[in-house]
């Protein structure tokens, strides 16, 4: 038993727990604290990504007490993949923000440990109510990280975020206390035993507790209706913030992922496919209206706000559809549109802290220093988010498009996808000509200005490298895509993993009963 | 008893519903007060309504209540405790900065946005 399973949560709940303890006034030790802090957990969930890679997994019992009556974590190719995506995303954001960011407001570095701590637990954990647990920590964190800094628009903005996601816990309460009305367990591997052999007579209730939890995924994903809270909150957080928040929607899709896929649904299974005759309309709306949203955008950082709604329906279209090939084409556009998202928000902060007062809004203003450099930047962040080739949005969105040609209305689903793509394209290529190629003209520095003075380097190298992750992922598609075909496999071949957890032939066992 | 609890959780969860469908911040708070209620006693009906029985193992007892729930309840306690708390801070500071505890920062009637 590997001892390192549990590192992605312990590691960064010490860390925060002693920078606020010990490191509270002391912004340098703060910074070399969680950046180190955050580079070991890169290194630990590379290893944890390799150890999974032999397709079993792994089960870590908390205090040794044996599963069901224990809480467990588990890893396995799912959460490997999930921890190394946060962990990369994670540390070009703490990189862009120890250059200056984490200033205005205390506790940035402990908040943002906190963070990681909810993020990890929630990829890890293999029990309903830790979920439930790990949810809210990282929710609170984020509650913090988003106050950081205040200003009367994000304190009117995050009552709102706060409510919504307070009433989503007390939804994901009801189901859960449901659930386990129902099958009188909480742990994952036991309920997808224990589901298949409820009767009839408590079959409803059941539906009715799985029902529930998918709405509250889908609030975290930001599926139509359940989207409002996510272009005010996303816009109006400062870009770091949001950009470690691009994770966020997709743990909604993990736990949809984990609970629906690979718990409750399953071939013939009376509680898998609830949710689909619904998933795929609203997504389709989802797509049009983060799309929309994308021509109406007023700033960059709103552009991505909305491009995270868009990214999002294309997800949720691909992860509607049944079928392991459908999960891996949804894995593939889900660790894409992520780096995407992220890499937006940190250029929409670079572009805000050069350009004065028009920050990043989209009107012309004058030329700023290394525009060069950062149109670049945004030119292959559109590249990818629109998904025009060769990079992997491109490449996520074929992929997505063949998934989906097992969908009796398809050719509707196509035009969808590719008459927004169209559109997304033309809001993106509206932004740029107006923020980088219609400078007014400059009004050079006279000597009363103030000496222009040294920019720091870290943020823009956080932020070019995370724009490159997408190209490596397009120049690594072809091992990328096996891999997640098995983690795919993995998912939907549960037998493994309940076996990992509950010990060797449960199903039989409970058969017996 | 199965009435009580199950009228009880339905009163709680629309009291909280309508409240928290209010347009100043204030009735909002209570209303996420009301559903934490709400939940709470659900949660706690989910093991089964049983009266007089301990939930810890006493060679004593004739049958037990499932202890599971009252851990879950514990949990929901705490967690729903700290975040209305935050919330009231929050509702406060907004209210302070924005000059208005309308829920969207702004008074109705208010003309153009802040």
């Amino acid at each position: 038993m590997s001892h390192w399973i549990i590192a992605p949560v312990v590691v960064p709940a010490l860390v925060a727990a002693f920078l606020v303890l010990a490191a509270r006034f002391d912004l340098l030790l703060q910074r070399t604290f969680s950046i180190a802090a955050t580079v070991a957990l890169l290194a630990i969930a590379a290893g944890l990504f390799v150890l999974a890679s032999d397709g079993v997994p792994r089960a870590y019992p908390l205090g040794a007490w044996p599963a069901p009556f224990g809480i467990v974590l588990v890893l396995d190719r799912l959460s490997a993949l999930m921890l190394l995506l946060t962990q990369i995303l994670a540390l070009a954001v703490v990189l862009h923000a120890a250059a200056g960011w984490d200033r205005q407001g205390r506790h940035f570095h402990a908040l943002f440990q906190f963070q990681l701590m909810g993020l990890n637990g929630a990829f890890l954990t293999g029990d309903v109510f830790n979920l439930f647990v790990f949810f809210e920590v990282l929710l609170i964190a984020s509650y913090g990280l988003f106050l950081h800094g205040a200003g009367a628009a994000r304190l009117v903005t995050g009552f709102k975020y706060v409510t919504v996601n307070l009433l989503a816990s007390t939804l994901f309460l009801f189901a859960v206390g449901t659930i386990y009305a129902v099958t009188g367990t909480l742990n994952m591997a036991d309920l997808a035993v224990k589901a298949g052999q409820v009767g009839p007579e408590q079959l409803g209730l059941l539906r009715t507790g799985v029902a529930l939890l998918f709405v509250v995924f889908a609030v975290k994903a930001a599926l139509v209706p359940l989207h409002l809270w996510l272009p005010g909150t996303y816009g109006v957080a400062a870009a770091p913030v949001a950009a470690l928040f691009a994770i966020m929607t997709k743990v909604g899709a993990y736990a949809i992922l984990r609970v629906h896929v690979m718990v409750f649904g399953g071939e013939g299974s009376a509680t898998g496919g609830l949710a689909e005759p619904w998933v795929v309309p609203a997504a389709v709306v989802t797509l049009i209206l983060g799309t929309l949203g994308l021509l109406a955008a007023r700033s960059v950082q709103r552009l991505a706000a909305f491009a995270v709604i868009a990214s999002m329906g294309t997800l949720l279209l691909a992860l509607a559809m049944p079928g392991a090939d459908a999960t891996a084409a949804t894995l593939f556009y889900l660790l894409h549109g992520t780096l995407a998202a992220g890499a937006l928000f940190l250029l929409a902060d670079l572009l805000a802290e050069r350009r004065g007062a028009v920050r990043d809004e989209l009107v012309p203003a004058p030329a700023f220093p290394q525009l060069d450099l950062l149109a670049g930047g945004f030119f292959l962040a559109a590249i990818a988010t629109t998904g025009l080739p060769p990079l992997s949005g491109f490449l996520a969105k074929v992929w997505i498009l063949d998934v989906l040609r097992a969908h009796p209305a398809w050719p509707w689903l196509w035009a969808v996808i590719l008459g927004t793509s169209l559109l997304a394209v033309l809001a993106f290529a509206r932004a740029g000509s107006l923020v980088f190629w219609k400078s007014t003209a400059t009004a050079l520095p006279t000597a009363a200005d103030p000496p222009p003075r040294t920019r720091p380097v870290l943020p823009v190298v956080a932020t070019l490298a995370l724009v490159a992750l997408p190209a490596l992922l397009a120049a690594f598609a072809g091992p990328i895509a096996r891999d997640l075909e098995a983690t795919a496999a993995q998912l939907h071949e549960r037998t493994a993993y309940v076996e990992a957890v509950l010990g060797p032939r449960p199903v039989a066992r409970a058969a017996e009963d | 008893m199965e009435l009580l609890i199950a009228s009880g959780v339905g009163a709680l969860t629309a009291v909280g519903v309508y409240l928290c469908l209010r347009g100043r911040t204030f009735p909002v708070v209570l209303g996420l007060s009301f559903l934490s209620y709400a939940v709470n006693l659900f949660l706690f009906a989910t093991g089964r309504l049983v009266v007089g029985r301990p939930p810890i193992i006493d060679p004593a007892a004739a049958g037990y209540t499932d202890p599971l729930p009252q851990a879950l309840v514990l949990t929901a306690i705490v967690i729903s405790f700290g975040m209305t708390a935050l919330v009231v801070v929050l509702a406060l500071r907004g209210f302070l900065e924005a000059g208005s505890d309308q829920v969207d920062g702004r008074e109705p009637g208010a003309e153009g946005r802040r």
